[in-house]
């Protein structure tokens, strides 16, 4: 505890540079991600992430020193040269995006552990840390690269915030974009080059290995929980600081921990409990909806079918009418059916008696208006539509626990109030 | 040859070949990024068979690994259709989240197993002729990992073999293959239950990213060189060899890592293909266009 209030008061200006370092490099790398996740492009973010160790240990080799400012250009020449290969490859091969991707990866990420072995066996005693690039270590960032690295989230940002509307536009919709006259290829370009900027800023906290993952995961979050792209910008940007935070905390009480495998780690829970709690576009919310809905056409359908059974015995619908009776006119699963009365007598639709169920007036009206809606919408698809009339009952199953009020106003005048449906079942209005 | 580079060649093409053959599977089925991803997520489950087992013993560090293979398949299509994450970005958060777990375990468990981030990467394929063998009543056996590999070989060519109608149907007419009663969910899972078993064999050699080279570069090379699929295994194969004889040469003149070298010879050889392949080769479009563009002036 101790520990991390000396951690969160930036005292120690080691602490200061780490602290603030993270949290500039996750973001900045989240804003980036955002669009290039939107373009559904978040794979080659992986791709530039390990291009750029060739290039840090070529201009090691070129210079000896471990300068961040010359290790962040040839950073920066590699992944830009890895995301033309990608591009060339696809547009002058049968070769697809995905193999590219894989196949530059992997040569590039190769070519550079070439290097970084030769250059471990030289004995240069400048090149110890060139390691910490391949998973990051936050606690070795010092005064000098924190510099650099701002230098170039600071860069991006303003770029974004620059040309947010031309961005949004051409994630969103790239022959709009083109068709209104956006210069579209410069823009990619743009972007591009904006996407290799925020690997090159990161490497250092996160690591060429896993910086893919600060470029997609936080904007996947993010993604659950808003539709609006500003919103959603903020919150990659928010999360992916956060857990750079915590993952420069980490590294600061437990030096032998890589960071940029815990920020990884932390951003990823977030996201999976996105994935699984978001509202809206969650998947337990999604489950719910789907029973609610699933609850909703049973009952729908057995007060249908007790309507139904009402009129075939000549309009008698308040007699009992037993679970055999309901079986026979339809093969409901019996425990879902069992459920369902039950549900419907909570309600207030059914009434249960010595030997089955009976309609209540408000059960027999719904039931009424669900077998309306049913062959409204029969009638519909043959008037209009010139459906064949043995073709139409599968889609008013569904429709009719759809149908909204005002819909059902809307098909009443556009039919004329009809009497009869395509079967020559009479359509029962409410009086 | 020493015998030395004589067992370094032999286990890089042992992991070349089972890898590059799973690999043309790979591709046709657009998934190479799917494989890529396998590659890194079963880091975990070799740390955690490593870590409960003790040694690196090959029976639980396969089952772990084909454990998680599996799962990260699986993670990637519940996260794809449940929670209608789009496919990209299910493939990248799925695997950089296991691959950072398997990273914080070793470092957690580091002293207690036998593993380090440097192997992680880029393997020990240069220890192979003396990580030996030995039984326990002393007889040298050979290398261990020409034992891992030779068995990881012999499964995936018969895994092909015998598989050979029901891979190439579902590869290339799911449709067909389903309507002639072929699972292909099963032999979806079945083919990324073998990339799984191969890459953790791969993963002592090479390391865990650099399988990755092996997987898509070859059989990408040979399917710029041939239309025809048996071929494009045969020549697949072929250049596993050549890939591990000159990475082996290269790495040694340099001082360097031998899977990185080879990454880089697959890398030569992919760019030599791009450039002169008879139909493929962006060369000789050039000169097809311009002798076209001549007859028409």
């Amino acid at each position: 505890m101790e520990n991390l209030w000396e951690f969160l008061s930036l005292r120690d200006p080691n602490i200061r540079y780490v602290v603030l370092g993270s949290i500039l490099l996750a973001a900045s790398s989240a804003i980036v991600g955002t669009f290039t996740l939107l373009k559904k492009k978040a794979l080659v973010g992986d791709a530039v992430a390990h291009s750029v160790l060739p290039g840090i240990c070529l201009a090691f080799i070129l210079t000896g020193v471990k300068n961040p400012f010359y290790l962040v250009i040839g950073a920066f020449v590699t992944g830009w040269i890895s995301l033309v290969l990608i591009d060339y490859i696809t547009k002058h091969s049968k070769i697809k995006e995905d193999t590219a991707i894989g196949l530059i990866l992997s040569v590039f990420f190769g070519i550079g552990i070439l290097m970084l072995t030769v250059i471990q066996k030289s004995g240069n005693a400048a090149q110890s840390g060139l390691d910490h690039f391949l998973f990051g270590q936050a606690a070795s960032l010092v005064g000098q690269d924190l510099l650099v690295f701002s230098a170039i989230a600071l860069i991006l940002m303003i770029a974004v915030l620059v040309l947010f509307k031309e961005f949004a536009l051409i994630a969103f919709d790239t022959h709009f974009a083109e068709s209104i006259g956006f210069p579209v290829r410069a823009l990619e370009l743009v972007l591009t080059t904006l996407t290799v900027l925020a690997v090159v800023t990161g490497i250092q906290a996160i690591g060429v290995v896993l910086m893919a993952a600060m470029l997609i995961t936080p904007a996947a979050a993010a993604r659950f929980w808003t539709d609006k792209l500003t919103v959603m910008i903020f919150l990659a940007a928010g999360l992916g600081a956060f857990s750079g935070l915590v993952g420069a905390y980490i590294s600061y009480v437990a030096p032998a921990m890589p960071t940029g495998p815990w920020i990884v780690m932390i951003i990823s829970i977030i996201a999976i409990t996105s994935f699984f709690l978001a509202p809206q576009k969650g998947i337990l919310f999604r489950m719910i909806t789907q029973r609610k809905f699933q609850t909703q056409m049973l009952e729908e359908n057995i007060l249908k079918l007790f309507f139904q059974l009402g009129e075939r015995a000549d309009h008698k619908y308040f007699d009992t009418r037993s679970v055999d009776d309901i079986t026979r006119r339809r093969p409901f699963e019996l425990s879902k059916l069992q459920r369902g009365l039950k549900n419907l007598r909570k309600q207030g639709f059914l009434e249960a008696t010595a030997t089955g169920w009976v309609f209540t007036q408000a059960g027999k009206s719904k039931g009424q208006r669900i077998t309306k809606l049913h062959r409204l919408w029969e009638l519909y698809l043959t008037e209009y539509l010139k459906i064949a009339p043995d073709h139409v009952h599968e889609d008013a199953e569904t429709i009719e626990h759809i149908i909204t009020p005002e819909l059902e106003k809307r098909l009443e005048e556009q039919l004329q109030f009809p009497s009869m449906d395509p079967h020559k079942s009479q359509i029962p209005y409410q009086r | 040859m020493s015998a030395e580079a004589f067992w370094i060649i032999a286990a890089g093409a042992l992991v070349a070949i089972p890898c590059g053959l799973l690999g043309c599977y790979l591709i046709l089925r657009k998934m190479a990024m799917v494989g890529d991803a396998i590659s890194h997520a079963v880091l975990p489950g070799i740390v955690i068979a490593f870590f409960v087992s003790g040694t690196r013993e090959p029976i639980s560090m396969l089952i772990g690994a084909g454990i998680l293979g599996i799962l990260t398949t699986f993670l990637i299509e519940f996260f794809h259709t449940k929670a209608r994450l789009q496919t990209d970005a299910s493939i990248g958060v799925t695997f950089t989240w296991l691959f950072a777990m398997g990273i914080i375990l070793i470092s957690l468990f580091a002293g207690q197993v036998d593993l380090d981030q440097e192997c992680v990467l880029y393997g020990e394929i240069a220890y192979v002729p003396i990580d030996l063998w030995i039984t326990s009543n002393g007889t040298i056996m050979g290398p261990r990992v020409m034992y891992i590999m030779g068995a990881v070989f012999v499964l995936v060519l018969l895994f092909i073999l015998f598989g050979y109608k029901e891979l190439f149907l579902t590869t290339f007419d799911p449709k067909f293959a389903a309507a002639s009663g072929i699972s292909v969910a099963l032999w979806h899972y079945l083919l990324m239950g073998a990339v799984s078993f191969t890459t953790v064999g791969a993963f002592e050699s090479v390391g865990a990213i650099l399988v990755v080279a092996l997987l898509i570069v070859p059989p990408a090379t040979a399917y710029l060189l041939t239309e025809n699929f048996k071929k494009m295994l045969l020549i697949t194969a072929g250049l596993g060899v050549v890939i591990s004889i000159v990475g082996y040469y290269i790495a040694a003149g340099l001082d360097g890592s031998v899977a990185g070298a080879m990454a880089l010879v697959a890398g030569i050889l992919f760019a030599l293909a791009f450039l002169f392949s008879p139909q493929e080769g962006v060369v000789f479009k050039h000169k097809k266009h311009t002798l076209t563009l001549d007859q028409e002036s």
